[in-house]
């Protein structure tokens, strides 16, 4: 049985972890970027920020004062238990944000949109999300907590089946031109594609393309991987780099996640996970242990399934 | 590893100097040390249009104004712990620099992602002021970093954290970089116009979509701030 203090503590210690550390995977990712940049002023603002992970991790304090938008996944194992049920566990996570942002220190950054109310806790109507997933065979709890920064970078059209993959193109390639001016995404990012769908999980997808997969992780049908690489690399040939000065640091990884959609359409959303790319994922065991990892594993076989029944070979059966 | 030009790095004292201003250079590096106050869209619409007083000895201690809301919490001793420290977007906050520049004679706006071209030549230059741009811009914990104390903050609780005026006392806070000079050029909108030479290009022999979009700009080279 997981207890529902296990659960708080778990939560509140990866915003933290969050906050502070930069990921793995997105900082060899930068680092990479560093060696190839040929934009005097673009290297000069990747050096910096790889100067700011470390002043961060060593000073323990945010590497971003904007904390974005605070939020958790959620992935519950048919087989765990814990006390509480689901509302002690969304209670524990609003109480776990409200502490971590007081101690941490995190900016108070959820405000009602008309009033301007804050509760200065990161917690409100609707606030912070929860988004819920399901594992087969698994006694544990996966916390996943994303601080996703950016008023800009994010954008959705409808599309249809005759626009193709030129389409796809050109609606990538005009939001990071438009965004990628001045540096108002904050990249290079991992870039998230949601394609299909209906118009929301279109949203959810992308969003979770670019905050929940690691930079160097493909999508296991291996034609989207080919456009994943190929949309990665027209990003990376703008000619923009860091803060939108010239240069070829754009797109750290792209990724993109599909759904079954609208026989007669192609809806596409793009979101850009920022310089500071901040995400972490406690496990919680069935005996009480936390294990904390930077990879949330959020897309999973099951997560990706197609058809009725799940077993794991019905997983290589796809639709490609 | 490519070959680069090497940034040449400034190091200011607040309140700068009009020399110091004067003899700054697009693109240059720089790191501060003295006062440095933030005001932002709470700050300006409570001064320059409800008219409350700015304090009197404001443009004595400090001329540089930092877009920001700091990542703060009381200490528990009276004091604020300062944790990052990062620039919001300054385009926004246009339409009050004029009036806040004469008022409080600021000469260093520091911000996130610059402003138009336009503002640096009609607003800033001709009252001896630029414009530094965070880098990053997330580089928070850098700055954080050169926040040595807070001097004072005022409007904390009418305001919040994010909107109070915080005036921070600051040594070798940076990197900026400069992005407007005294005869307003300004580097973004620089290289916005070679980035923007590769645009068409980009597009070739991709087709329109089926479907268009009322208020889209068919510019490409158009910004959208
Ligand atoms: S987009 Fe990311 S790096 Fe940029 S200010 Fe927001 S949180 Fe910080």
């Amino acid at each position: 049985m997981i207890s529902n203090q296990t659960i708080e503590q778990a939560a509140y210690e990866i915003m933290g972890r969050a906050a502070i550390d930069i990921p793995d995977d997105y900082l060899s990712g930068i680092k990479g970027m560093v060696n190839t940049e040929e934009g005097d002023l673009s290297a000069f603002v990747l050096g910096a920020m790889l100067e700011n992970y470390e002043a961060a991790t060593e000073d323990r304090r945010p590497m971003c004062a904007d904390t974005g938008l605070p939020r958790y996944y959620i992935k519950v194992g048919n087989e765990a238990k814990f006390d509480g049920g689901f509302i002690g566990l969304e209670r524990a996570l609003r109480s776990a944000t409200a502490r971590a942002t007081h101690d941490v220190p995190l900016r108070p950054n959820r405000v009602h949109p008309l009033w301007r109310t804050d509760h200065n806790n990161n917690c409100g109507l609707n606030s912070p999300e929860v988004e819920w997933s399901f594992e087969p065979d698994a006694d544990w709890i996966d916390i996943t907590t994303v601080h996703k920064g950016g008023l800009f970078g994010s954008d959705y059209r409808m599309l249809f089946p005759g626009d193709g993959i030129d389409g796809i193109k050109r609606f990538f390639l005009d939001t990071l031109i438009a965004f990628g001016k001045r540096g108002l995404a904050c990249q290079p990012a991992i870039v998230g594609i949601g394609l299909g769908g209906s118009k929301d999980i279109c949203m959810v997808l992308g969003k979770q393309a670019a905050c929940l997969r690691t930079v160097g992780d493909k999508n296991p049908d291996p034609k989207v991987a080919e456009l994943e690489a190929e949309l990665k690399e027209l990003g990376n040939s703008i000619g923009m780099g860091a803060m939108g000065f010239v240069g070829s640091s754009m797109v750290v990884d792209c990724h993109i996640e599909c759904g079954f959609t609208h026989t007669g359409g192609m809806p596409i959303s793009i979101h850009t996970f920022c310089l500071s790319s901040r995400r972490a994922t406690a496990r919680l065991h069935a005996d009480g242990t936390i294990e904390h990892r930077t990879d949330p594993q959020w897309f999973t076989p099951y997560m990706r399934r197609e058809g009725i029944e799940w077993s794991n070979d019905a997983s290589s059966k796809k639709s490609a | 590893m490519v070959e680069r030009r090497k940034l040449k790095k400034v190091s200011l004292n607040i309140p700068a100097s009009a020399e110091d201003i004067a003899a700054l250079e697009l693109g240059s590096i720089v790191f501060l040390s003295g006062v440095v106050y933030t005001a932002r869209e709470g700050v300006y619409k409570r001064v320059l249009e409800d008219r409350e007083q700015i304090p009197a000895n404001l443009t004595a201690v400090s001329n540089a104004n930092f877009h920001c809301s700091p990542a703060a919490a009381p200490d528990g001793k009276g004091g604020y712990r300062i944790g990052g420290v990062t620039a919001t977007a300054s385009f926004r906050f246009s339409k009050w620099m004029a009036d806040w520049l004469d008022l409080t004679g600021t000469k260093i706006v520091i911000g996130k992602g610059g402003m138009s071209a336009d503002d640096y030549k009609t607003v800033l230059a001709p009252r001896g002021a630029v414009y530094l741009t965070t880098v990053g811009y997330g580089t928070g914990a850098l700055l954080g970093r050169g926040v040595k104390g807070v001097r004072d903050v005022l409007w904390l609780d009418e305001m919040g954290i994010a909107q109070a005026m915080w005036q921070f006392e600051v040594e070798n806070f940076g990197p900026f970089l400069v992005d407007s000079d005294l005869e307003g050029n300004s580097l973004f909108a620089e290289q916005g116009e070679l980035v923007n030479q590769n645009i068409e290009k980009l597009y070739e022999g991709l087709k329109p979509p089926a479907l268009h979009r009322y208020g889209e700009t068919g510019d490409r080279k158009k910004e959208v701030i």
